[in-house]
């Protein structure tokens, strides 16, 4: 009954958690033509002296502070010796080395890299399975099935993950990459469903009749038309199941094993032994990655629209 | 027709499969909390309710109130610092630094939470970043706690929580006709009151949303209240990771989730509540 009642709980979370997602969506929203940014010179005689400079001032510090871990995991990161103490005495390059070399590492990105690929891509196919039949057709439990396939964006990674462990045990299954799979799946699926979800919205329906009208079968409508005008929203969805899943940890640890244990379990396993600023060299190529990736992305997508920030009026 | 119900069976079922799986495995947690630990083996006995009133005991009550403490915590602190973010994310004219705060502040979104966690250990430990700049200064002598404390998860966890709850703020912000702002200003009402009765109302939708989802997430944060708190603050995520993989009591530790899970449950719905009370009372 418990089981129930949460699932319930959540579709009513829906909507507010479906906005989270809406946030960070990467659909293809159709470029909305963006408002001309405001033409008149404005003279700001409205702002006092204290918000022309307490404003800024107020921003930077935010900015110190949401920065300040990763410049001081930098500074760690090319400290040459083992203790971590500030400002390093002496710099070197030999965390770095010793990232790139040591073993479980080398085994937590493949393991990832393994994980991430199949399961991104079984969700966005699963996913855009879904969105198509949810908005072009009607079946028995569509609202049902959409909650529950929501769901684990409120239900706790943990419980995900300890329910998984339980059920493979209680069955005797081996713990392989499959059930590591599937739980990356579950859990990135909802990200995949939203920007599809979007991306539907802003697709011509009439396309698709036409083309229906002048012949084609279903399955040739989905595959020449459907499928091809939601690619950019597909890509974007994609590419965020991929980073969700390459940097899970918590359901994670608790379906993996030695052998196919994830970066980030690999990570956190190596906390627990070393206290050495390996693992900081690793988070600094981890960091300027992502940052770089990023950076592109801003550059030839325009993260703004991507993401629905871009100032409307 | 029969092309598009096979069509539709075949969009329909691998996703009614992961739906199951969820089933299934939330089913597990539900089963097993109702079942009797056998110390020392994987199998469980028959039917009690044992699990629930040995929650009871001071230490998961603790778990408990550390939990919703800092997910509210965390929620509050979380929106006063992205706010500002946000806003400036929105409304700075300058490109580059347009582009700046909206690398800085979203970069963290997609780390991790270990990469996240264990740069603030290097922030917080007692050889760390701060204490060390506060002994150069001579502001201290002994270290600060910060590491393994209430106050320091607190921070990691803000830090976690920002990056989503920026763009959930900016997203609502984005949305803003600032007709209305120059409106109010026209009229004679200064920038703080045009702030508390204009922009603030009208960004409103964004703060619901981010309170939900930055209690959600916090509530399942596990890496950060472990690393940083270090088994000194306990809280529910730890607890289940420690009685499954410490003590092997799954059945105590399927409980302690369910436990969870209803209060996460109620949690939300009453903050559906207030968003519904709030949707009808101002129609945005």
């Amino acid at each position: 009954m418990k089981v129930q009642t949460s699932v319930a709980g959540s579709a009513d979370a829906r909507t507010a958690a479906a906005r989270a997602i809406d946030a960070r969506d990467t659909a293809a929203r159709t470029a909305v033509p963006r408002g001309t940014t405001s033409p008149k010179a404005r003279p700001r005689h409205s702002q006092p002296m204290w918000l022309r400079i307490g404003g800024p001032l107020l921003i930077t510090l935010l900015l110190v502070f949401v920065l300040l871990p990763v410049v001081v995991v930098t500074l760690a990161a090319f400290n040459d010796k083992a203790l971590l103490t500030f400002p390093p005495e002496s710099w070197s390059w030999r965390w770095f080395k010793r990232a790139f070399t040591y073993a479980d590492f080398k085994d937590g990105f493949h393991a990832s890299m393994i994980v991430m690929l199949w399961a991104s891509c079984l969700a966005l196919v699963i996913g855009t399975g879904l969105a198509v039949a949810v908005k072009r057709m009607t079946f028995p439990g569509k609202n049902l099935l959409q909650a529950i396939l929501l769901s684990p964006l409120v239900i706790p990674h943990f419980t995900v993950g300890l329910g998984l462990l339980i059920l493979v045990a209680q069955f005797n299954i081996e713990r392989g990459y499959s059930l590591v799979i599937l739980c990356h799946v579950i859990l990135v699926l909802p990200f995949v469903l939203r920007s599809v979800y979007v991306s539907m919205e802003n697709l011509d329906e009439r396309l698709e009749q036409s083309a229906a009208s002048l012949g084609a079968s279903p399955v040739r409508v989905l595959f020449t038309i459907t499928v091809p005008l939601l690619a950019p929203g597909l890509f974007g969805g994609w590419l965020f199941a991929a980073i969700m899943s390459f940097s899970e940890f918590t359901a994670s640890l608790f379906v993996t094993t030695q052998s196919t244990q994830t970066l980030p379990v690999a990570m956190y396993n190596y906390v627990r032994e070393f206290a050495d600023p390996t693992l900081a060299a690793l988070s600094v190529v981890y960091i300027f990655t992502t940052a770089a990736l990023l950076i592109f992305a801003n550059r030839f997508l325009g993260l703004g629209r991507i993401l629905n920030i871009e100032d409307k009026h | 027709m029969d092309a598009r119900s096979k069509l539709k069976g075949w969009l329909i079922s691998p996703a009614s499969f992961i739906a199951l799986c969820i089933c299934v495995a939330l089913a597990t947690v539900l089963q097993y909390s109702v079942r009797a630990f056998i110390p020392g083996s994987l199998d469980v006995g028959g039917l009690t309710l044992a699990n629930f009133t040995g929650l009871t005991k001071p230490i998961y009550l603790e778990a408990f109130v550390n939990t919703l403490r800092l997910s509210v915590e965390t929620t509050i602190f979380s929106i006063l610092v992205a706010y500002p973010l946000a806003y400036a994310l929105v409304r700075v004219r300058n490109r580059f630094f347009k582009s700046f705060i909206l690398i800085v502040s979203i970069t963290p979104l997609f780390l991790g939470e270990i990469v996240r966690t264990y740069s603030w250990i290097i922030v917080l430990g007692n050889n760390g970043f701060i204490n060390t700049v506060l002994r150069k200064l001579g502001i201290i002598d002994q270290p600060l706690a910060l590491m393994f404390t209430h106050l320091g998860v607190l921070v990691a966890l803000v830090h976690v929580t920002i990056p989503v709850v920026v763009l959930m703020l900016a997203t609502a912000i984005s949305h803003i006709d600032r007709d209305y702002e120059k409106a109010a200003e026209s009229l004679g009402a200064g920038p703080v009151r045009t702030f508390l009765t204009v922009t603030l109302p009208l960004s409103m939708p964004g703060i619901l949303a981010s309170v939900t989802t930055s209690f959600a997430w916090t509530f399942s944060a596990f890496a950060t209240p472990q690393m940083i708190g270090g088994g000194r603050v306990p809280t529910v995520s730890t607890l289940v990771y420690q009685l499954g993989f410490a003590s092997m009591n799954f059945p105590l530790a399927a409980s302690l989730s369910i436990v969870g899970l209803a209060l996460t449950a109620v949690a939300l719905m009453l903050l559906g509540q207030v968003t519904r009370r709030m949707k009808a009372f101002g129609g945005h």
